[in-house]
């Protein structure tokens, strides 16, 4: 179940060669890790998460899954591996009913009766479409339908799990529902990497953030290192905004308190100072 | 001034309305703020006050949507496409799909309009700076990043002129850095007198733009009011909708009972 996560010194150019998408992108991330990758439109984040699964190969460098070279691994044999949900539900669905389009991922992995059906009925349920299994999928909402990719990727029960902009376009209860997704993966000790632009949701449900910047690591640490204000410089270099909560901590001189929950504790510490 | 009177709307197929005696008005200048939980009806909201719905999307509709007080009923689609522009979430939709250029996209709509060469380039380079995208304008539409293909639709629109704008969750496709860029197009648009009603889930960009603020729940208006009143309203959460983070840090922290002192200080600092 636990599965490691290599990038050596990655390039992509895509086939117009306008434009240097990957820029020798190095990177480790172990089994059970719970990462953001955060960054500008266009600063490669994609282009990043679409090489884990093969969708997208590497001109230059290579990528290993448990420190084996994916170089030569079709699409389908890397899907036993890692699934990845796209940021546009519209990309994905296909199926005629909810219930058939989560059943389609693990089922082509191989899984069948009573395994397939749990995987299927656990998948719904964690993204609160329990009810909605005989629906056709193009009578959810947006923010439904993006769930429900969520759900197909979740039932597939991968090892890696990489999520494109979960929380875009959730309310409050949807993003509840991809935090605790999110909480559930890392529990049962897979590996998340997740793409976002919602300082808030990688301040408080991940362990590590990446920031990318024309097609290059510039940041790497944990939330507390990359919102604190030493590293404010190069993240507004690439338009980012810390979190609220640091942004206060940082007026109030409590050093780094990148959640909101990190910063209620300073405030309760004796004298309200640092620590 | 676009408003709605006693709308009630059902999509064609629909056991239920998806709006309710919805009435609201939007005046010259004013940016109103659409917040509510998913499949609240923010956007048949947009569909209606664009007169897209029923016009082009089907279903059946009570009640008026006036422009300047008089009843749009009769004026077809193009016409009223001169005087309400509307954007929605996925960029896609808001692009021609035909243009080579960003320019030529941008172009598209006043030269629709069948205006004068020199109007169209004139608008053209406009929205191009308005928005920061003058570095795009040779690029092909649809090889930019989403976020940048959204500030190109948007663009488009800008060229038209529209005395209104619906805007259906214009940056949740966006990343911080165009979301500001937009926004602060958005301000300038209403300093110059445009309406503009914005769908958002980034509760904290309406705080910064919105004169007023309604909520939705289940195709109703629930809250309506001032735009720092309704988005510190504690009711929101039981909405669905999240809170501007500003808001939500200062009532952790009066969870907390942290001493009075303590909280000014928060409060102080969130200024």
């Amino acid at each position: 179940m636990m599965a490691s996560v290599v990038l050596e010194s990655v390039g992509h150019v895509y086939a117009r060669g306008e434009v240097r998408a990957l820029d020798g992108v190095s990177l480790r991330i172990d089994a059970g890790e719970r990462v953001a990758l955060v960054g500008q439109n266009g600063s490669g984040k994609t282009t990043l998460v679409r090489h884990l699964n093969g969708l997208l190969r590497p001109s230059s460098g290579r990528v290993l899954l448990d420190g084996v070279d994916i170089t030569g691994r079709t699409v389908a044999q890397l899907a036993h591996r890692v699934g990845l949900v796209f940021q546009d539900p519209q990309t994905q669905i296909f199926a005629a009913s909810v219930r058939a389009e989560v059943e389609f991922g693990p089922r082509n992995l191989g899984m069948r009766g009573a395994a397939l059906q749990a995987a299927v009925d656990e998948a719904l349920s964690a993204v609160g479409l329990a009810g909605e299994g005989r629906t056709n999928p193009y009578d959810l909402g947006g923010a439904r339908q993006k769930l429900l990719t969520l759900a197909s990727v979740l039932a597939m029960q991968t090892p890696v799990l990489v999520l494109d902009e979960p929380t875009t376009g959730q309310d409050l209860r949807g993003v509840a529902i991809v935090r605790r997704a999110i909480d559930d993966a890392h529990t049962a000790g897979r590996t998340v990497l997740a793409i976002s632009h919602d300082m808030d949701f990688v301040a408080s449900s991940f362990h590590r953030v990446l920031v990318m910047r024309e097609g290059r690591l510039i940041l790497d640490g944990t939330p507390a290192e990359v919102f604190a204000e030493p590293a404010w410089p190069q993240l507004r270099s690439t338009f980012l905004e810390p979190p609220t909560a640091a942004l206060v901590g940082v007026r109030l001189a409590l050093g780094s308190t990148p959640t909101d929950a990190r910063l209620i504790s300073a405030l309760q510490a004796p004298c309200g100072g640092p620590p | 001034m676009l408003s709605l009177q006693r709308v009630t709307y059902r999509y064609a197929g629909a056991r239920a309305p998806s709006l309710h005696d919805v009435s609201l008005e939007l005046g010259a200048g004013e940016v109103l703020g659409v917040v509510g939980a998913s499949e609240a009806g923010k956007s048949t909201l947009c569909l209606v006050a664009s007169g897209l719905a029923p016009r082009t999307v089907g279903g059946t509709l009570s009640g008026q949507l006036l422009l300047d007080g008089a009843d749009t009923v009769a004026l077809p689609m193009h016409r009223l496409a001169e005087r309400i522009g509307i954007a929605f979430a996925n960029p896609v939709n808001g692009l021609s799909g035909v243009a080579g250029t960003v320019y030529e996209e941008i172009a598209f709509g006043p030269m629709n309009l069948g205006l004068p060469r020199g109007e169209v380039i004139a608008r053209t380079e406009e929205s191009l700076g308005a928005l920061g995208i003058s570095g795009l304008a040779e690029r092909d539409p649809s090889r930019l990043s989403g976020g940048q293909q959204q500030l190109v639709a948007i663009g488009g629109l800008l060229a038209m002129r529209p005395a209104h704008l619906i805007l259906d969750e214009p940056t949740a496709q966006l990343d911080p850095a165009g979301t500001r860029l937009v926004a602060d197009a958005l301000a300038r648009l209403a300093a110059g007198g445009a309406s503009i009603l914005l769908t958002e889930h980034k509760t904290d960009l309406l705080a910064a733009m919105c004169t007023r603020v309604i909520a939705l729940e289940g195709g109703r208006v629930v809250l309506a009011g001032v735009a720092a009143e309704v988005l510190a309203d504690p009711r929101l959460a039981d909405l669905g909708v999240a809170a501007p983070a500003s808001v939500r840090l200062l009532s952790s922290a009066r969870e907390a009972a942290l001493p009075a002192s303590v909280l000014d200080r928060v409060e102080a600092a969130l200024r």
